[in-house]
C-alpha cells in the first residue's frame, strides 16, 4: 500500500504544479516567466524520474547512463549557441 | 567438439556447423550475425571501391571524358555514402565487434541476442530502402548539406529514411554491447584485465548510442523540409542553413571515432601477440579510448570554419581540435614503446598493424592543419582533405580492419590464410595506397578542389599519377580477397591458438562451438601476459 | 566501481542479471530519445533566442487551456502505469490489466485532444512550414505524439499478454520497463507543455 500511497502524492504534487505554472503564464513577469516555467517544468521531471521512473532505488550504473545524456544535450546546445548567438 | 576430435577429423565446424539459410537467417548466436555483416559490409567495401575507380577513371583526364559532370556528382555520393554508412561504421563494430566481445569476456553470446538480430535485419531494410532511392540517385556528397539537398531533384527523402533506420541498427547494436560488457564478463574479470579491443568496443558504442539519434533527427528535419516545407534550414523562412551543418558534423565528427576506435582496439590486440611482449601502457591505451571518445564530441566546428561561422565558434573549436590529439598520441607513443624490443615476427596481421600505425601518423598529423584556422583557410575542400581522410579511414581504419581480418580469420573459419598471396597483396596495398593519396597531398595544396569532374589542366600529371596508385591499390584489394575466398575453402586447418594470442578467444578451438565455452572460464589475470617484466595485472 | 564482472553464466540462466541487464538497456534506449528530441531541442534555443517576439506572438494562437488538460491527461496516465507496475509486482494481475485499460484510455484521449487542436490549427490556416514557431510546433508535437502512439501499441499487446497470465509477482520485465518508458514520454510533455503553450 506504500507504493501506491507514494505514487498519489507524487502525481498531486505534479498536478499542483501544472495548475501553478498554468496560472502563473497569465502574470506578466517579463523574462521571468520563461524562467519560472521552466524551472517549474523541471522540477516536475525530475518528480517523474526519482518516484515513477525509479530513478531513486537505482544503482550509480543506471544513473550514470540517465545523466551522461544530459551531458552531451548541453554540449550541443552551449556548442551551437557558441555560434549562432555571436554571429 | 573437443580437440582432440577436431585434430583427427580435419577441422571442427564449431558455429558453422548447421547448413541452410534458415539457420543463418533466424540465428541468434552472436557468431554468425557477425559473420553477416562481415560478409554484408564487405560487399558494400567492394561496391564503394568500385565508384572511387570511376572518379579516379573520369579523373585521368581533364575535361569530362566518361562520365557528364551530373553523373560524376552522383558517384562521388555513392562512394561517400556507402563506404561511411554501409561499410566502415558498421564493418568493425558490427562484424568483429559481434564476432568478438562475447568470446573475449568469456560470455556465451551478448545480452541481447534477439534484438541484435533484429539490429542485423533492420541494417537490411535500411539498405533496401537506400536502393530504392537509386530511382533518382544522390548528387549532394555524404555530407547532404542544405539548401541543395532540401531542393535536389534526387530522391533525399527515401534516402533519408533508409539512414534512419540503418542508425537505429547501430544504436541497437551499440547498447546491446554496452549491456553486454558491463554484465556478462566471466568471474574475474575485471575492467583493468578487459583486453584491449573490449575497451575501444565500449568507447565505440558509447558514441554510437549518444551521437546516433542526432543524426536520426538531422535526417527527419532534412525529409520534413521537402515534405512540407518546414523551413528549419531555409533562410528565406527564417531558418538557418548553418544549423543542418551543426546537426550533422555533431554526429559525423564523434562517427569518425566510431571508425577508428574498433581498429586501434584491433591493433592493441595484435602488436603486442607478435612482439611477444606485454603491452605497454595498458591502462593509458584504456581510458585514451574513453578519452577519445569524449573529446570527440568536444570538436564538431572544425568542419564550418570557412561556412560563416561567429569567430567566437571559431577560436573555441580550432583550440578544442587539438585536444583529440593528445589521447590518440598517447596511443600511438604506447603502441610503438610496445614494438621497442619485442621478438617482432612479421606475419601478415602484423605487417597490416605496422602499416596502419604508419598511415595513420600520416593521416593524424595533417589532421592539425586543417584544425588551425588559418591553414584550414587555403585547404578546405581540395584534394588535401581528400587525402587526411582517406589516410585515417583507409590507411588507418581500414588497414586496421585488414589486420583483424588477418588475425581473425582463423578463429572466424577454422581455416588459415595463405601467408604468401596475403603478404604479396600488402605489399601491392601498401604501394598503391601511398601512390594514390599522397600524391592527392600535393594536387590538394596546390589548390586541386574536391568534388568536380572536371579540373585545370596543371593538374593533371597529379591525377594521372593517383588514378594508376589506384589501380594497383585495386589490383592488390583484389589479391587479398582471392586468397580470403579461397582459404576460406581450402585453407589449412587452423588450431585453436596459431599466433599464440591470450586473450580469451584463443582458448576454444577455432571455429568456436556455438556456446562458445564448455565451461566458463575464470580469469586470473590480464590478458597480455607473456612472461617477463609486466607480467600479471596492469 | 567495484566490478569484478562474473556475475553468473549466461543471461537466461539467471533472471535476476537478466532483469538488470534490461533495466540498464531501457535507461540507455531512453538516452538516445534524450538526444533524438535533443536535436529539436536545439533548435528550439536557438530560433527562441533568434526571434523573440515571433514566438510571443506566434504562442498566443495555441489553446492554452486544451493544453493544460493533455498534461493532466498525461500526468495521471503515468499514475496509472505506477500503479499497475506495482500491482504486478505484488503479483495481482487483475489490477494490472485494469490500469493498463485506464492507462490506454487516457493515452487515446491524449491523441485525440491534440488531433482536436491539429485541425483547429489547420482551419486557422496553421500548418508546418508557416513559420519558424509553428514548424517547430508541429515538429516537437508530432515526434512526441508518434512515441504515444508507439506507447500505447506496446501497452495494448501488454494487456493481450497479461490477459494470457504471462506476468506474475517474479516475472514483469516487460511491464516494466514500457513502464519507463511511458513515464520518459511524460517527461518530454513536461517540457513541451510550457515550451510552446506558456511562455512561447
Ligand atoms: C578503393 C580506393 C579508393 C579510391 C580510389 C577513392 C577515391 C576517392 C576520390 C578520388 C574521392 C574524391 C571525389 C571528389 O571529391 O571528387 C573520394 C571521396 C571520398 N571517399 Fe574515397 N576512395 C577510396 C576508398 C575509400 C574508403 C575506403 C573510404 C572510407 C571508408 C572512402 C571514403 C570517401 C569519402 C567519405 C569521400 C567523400 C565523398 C564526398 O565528397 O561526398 N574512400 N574517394
Ligand atoms: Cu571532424
Amino acid at each position: 500500500m506504500k507504493d501506491y500511497q507514494i505514487y498519489v502524492s507524487v502525481w498531486a504534487a505534479l498536478l499542483v504544479l501544472t495548475l501553478v505554472t498554468w496560472q502563473v503564464s497569465y502574470i506578466d513577469l517579463g523574462l521571468a516567466n520563461a524562467a519560472v516555467a521552466l524551472v517549474i517544468a523541471s522540477f516536475k521531471a525530475s518528480l517523474v524520474a526519482l518516484f515513477f521512473m525509479h530513478l531513486r532505488q537505482e544503482s550509480r550504473l543506471v544513473w550514470g547512463f540517465a545523466v551522461f545524456p544530459l551531458v552531451i544535450l548541453s554540449l550541443i546546445i552551449f556548442g551551437t549557441l557558441s555560434d549562432t548567438l555571436f554571429r | 567438439m573437443s580437440e582432440e576430435k577436431a585434430a583427427q577429423s580435419g577441422p571442427g565446424r564449431g558455429y558453422l556447423e548447421e547448413k541452410g539459410w534458415r539457420s543463418w537467417a533466424y540465428t541468434l548466436d552472436h557468431k554468425r550475425i557477425g559473420v553477416m555483416y562481415l560478409f554484408t559490409t564487405l560487399f558494400f567495401f567492394l561496391l564503394g571501391g568500385v565508384f572511387g575507380m570511376l572518379i579516379r577513371l573520369e579523373l585521368l583526364t581533364p575535361g569530362p571524358t566518361f562520365f557528364s559532370d551530373q553523373t560524376y556528382n552522383e558517384m562521388f555520393t555513392m562512394h561517400g555514402s556507402m563506404m561511411i554508412f554501409l561499410f566502415i561504421i558498421p564493418g568493425i563494430p558490427s562484424g568483429l565487434g559481434n564476432f568478438l566481445i562475447p568470446l573475449m569476456i568469456g560470455a556465451r553470446d551478448v545480452a541481447f541476442p534477439r534484438l541484435n538480430l533484429a539490429s542485423y535485419w533492420l541494417f537490411i531494410m535500411g539498405i533496401i530502402v537506400i536502393l530504392f532511392s537509386l530511382a533518382h540517385p544522390m548528387d549532394t556528397g555524404w555530407t547532404f548539406y542544405t539548401p541543395y539537398s532540401a531542393k535536389t531533384a534526387a530522391s533525399v527523402t527515401v534516402l533519408s529514411f533508409g539512414i534512419f533506420l540503418v542508425g537505429m541498427s547501430s544504436i541497437l547494436t551499440g547498447l546491446n554491447f554496452i549491456v553486454t560488457i558491463h554484465q556478462l564478463r566471466a568471474t574475474g574479470m575485471s575492467w583493468l584485465r578487459m583486453p584491449l579491443f573490449i575497451w575501444s568496443m565500449y568507447a565505440t558504442s558509447i558514441i554510437q548510442v549518444v551521437a546516433t539519434p542526432v543524426i536520426g533527427m538531422t535526417f527527419i528535419l532534412l525529409a520534413m523540409e521537402r515534405l512540407f516545407g518546414i523551413g528549419l534550414f531555409d533562410p528565406d523562412k527564417g531558418g538557418d542553413p548553418l544549423l543542418f551543418q551543426h546537426f550533422f558534423w555533431f554526429y559525423s565528427h564523434p562517427v569518425v571515432y566510431v571508425m577508428i576506435l574498433p581498429a586501434m582496439g584491433a591493433i592493441s590486440e595484435i602488436i603486442p601477440t607478435f612482439s611477444r611482449k606485454p603491452i605497454f601502457g595498458y591502462k593509458a591505451i584504456a581510458y585514451s579510448s574513453i578519452a577519445i571518445a569524449l573529446a570527440g564530441f568536444l570538436v564538431w566546428g572544425h568542419h564550418m570554419f570557412v561556412a560563416g561561422m561567429s569567430v567566437y565558434a571559431d577560436v573555441i573549436f580550432s583550440i578544442l581540435t587539438f585536444s583529440v590529439a593528445i589521447p590518440t598520441g598517447v596511443k600511438v607513443f604506447n603502441w610503438i614503446a610496445t614494438l621497442y624490443k619485442g621478438s617482432i615476427s612479421l606475419d601478415s596481421p602484423m605487417l597490416y598493424a605496422l602499416t596502419f600505425i604508419f598511415l595513420f601518423i600520416v593521416g593524424g598529423l595533417t589532421g592539425p592543419f586543417l584544425g588551425s584556422l588559418a591553414t584550414d583557410v587555403h585547404l578546405t575542400d581540395t584534394y588535401f582533405v581528400v587525402a587526411h581522410f582517406h589516410y585515417t579511414m583507409m590507411g588507418g581504419t581500414v588497414m586496421g580492419l585488414f589486420a583483424g581480418l588477418h588475425y581473425w580469420f582463423p578463429k572466424l573459419t577454422g581455416r588459415m590464410l595463405d601467408e604468401r598471396p596475403a603478404k604479396t597483396a600488402w605489399a601491392i596495398i601498401v604501394v598503391g595506397f601511398n601512390i594514390t593519396f599522397f600524391t592527392m597531398f600535393i594536387t590538394g595544396m596546390q589548390g586541386m578542389p574536391r568534388r568536380f569532374a572536371e579540373y585545370p589542366e596543371k593538374y593533371q600529371a597529379g591525377n594521372v599519377i593517383s588514378s594508376i596508385g589506384a589501380a594497383i591499390l585495386a589490383f592488390g584489394i583484389l589479391v587479398m580477397f582471392y586468397n580470403y575466398v579461397r582459404c576460406m575453402f581450402r585453407g589449412a586447418p587452423a588450431p585453436a591458438d596459431p599466433w599464440r594470442g591470450k586473450t580469451l578467444e584463443w582458448t576454444v578451438p577455432s571455429p568456436p562451438p556455438t556456446e562458445n565455452f564448455e565451461t566458463i572460464p575464470t580469469v586470473t589475470g590480464w590478458p597480455y601476459s607473456y612472461g617477463g617484466k609486466g607480467d600479471g595485472d596492469a | 566501481m567495484p566490478d569484478e564482472g562474473g556475475k553468473v553464466e549466461t543471461a537466461h540462466a539467471d533472471a535476476g542479471l537478466a532483469y538488470e541487464s534490461s533495466k540498464l538497456g531501457i535507461w540507455i534506449f531512453l538516452g538516445t530519445e534524450v538526444l533524438l528530441f535533443g536535436g529539436l531541442f536545439l533548435a528550439y534555443a536557438v530560433f527562441r533566442i533568434k526571434y523573440p517576439e515571433l514566438f510571443h506572438r506566434d504562442h498566443l494562437e495555441l489553446n492554452r487551456t486544451l493544453g493544460t488538460v493533455n498534461t493532466v491527461v498525461l500526468i495521471c496516465s503515468s499514475l496509472s502505469v505506477a500503479a499497475g507496475i506495482t500491482a504486478i509486482r505484488n503479483g495481482k494481475a487483475d489490477v494490472l490489466k485494469k490500469s493498463l485499460v485506464v492507462t490506454l484510455l487516457l493515452g487515446a484521449t491524449f491523441l485525440a485532444i491534440k488531433y482536436f487542436e491539429w485541425s483547429e490549427d489547420f482551419a486557422h490556416g496553421i500548418y508546418p512550414g508557416t513559420d519558424v514557431f509553428f514548424s517547430l510546433y508541429f515538429m516537437m508535437a508530432g515526434v512526441h505524439g508518434f512515441h504515444v502512439l508507439c506507447g500505447l501499441l506496446v501497452m495494448a499487446w501488454l494487456l493481450v499478454q497479461a490477459g494470457r497470465g504471462r506476468f506474475s509477482a517474479e516475472y514483469s520485465t516487460p511491464v516494466e520497463l514500457t513502464g519507463i518508458y511511458w513515464h520518459f514520454v511524460d517527461l518530454v510533455w513536461i517540457y513541451l507543455y510550457p515550451m510552446f503553450y506558456l511562455i512561447g
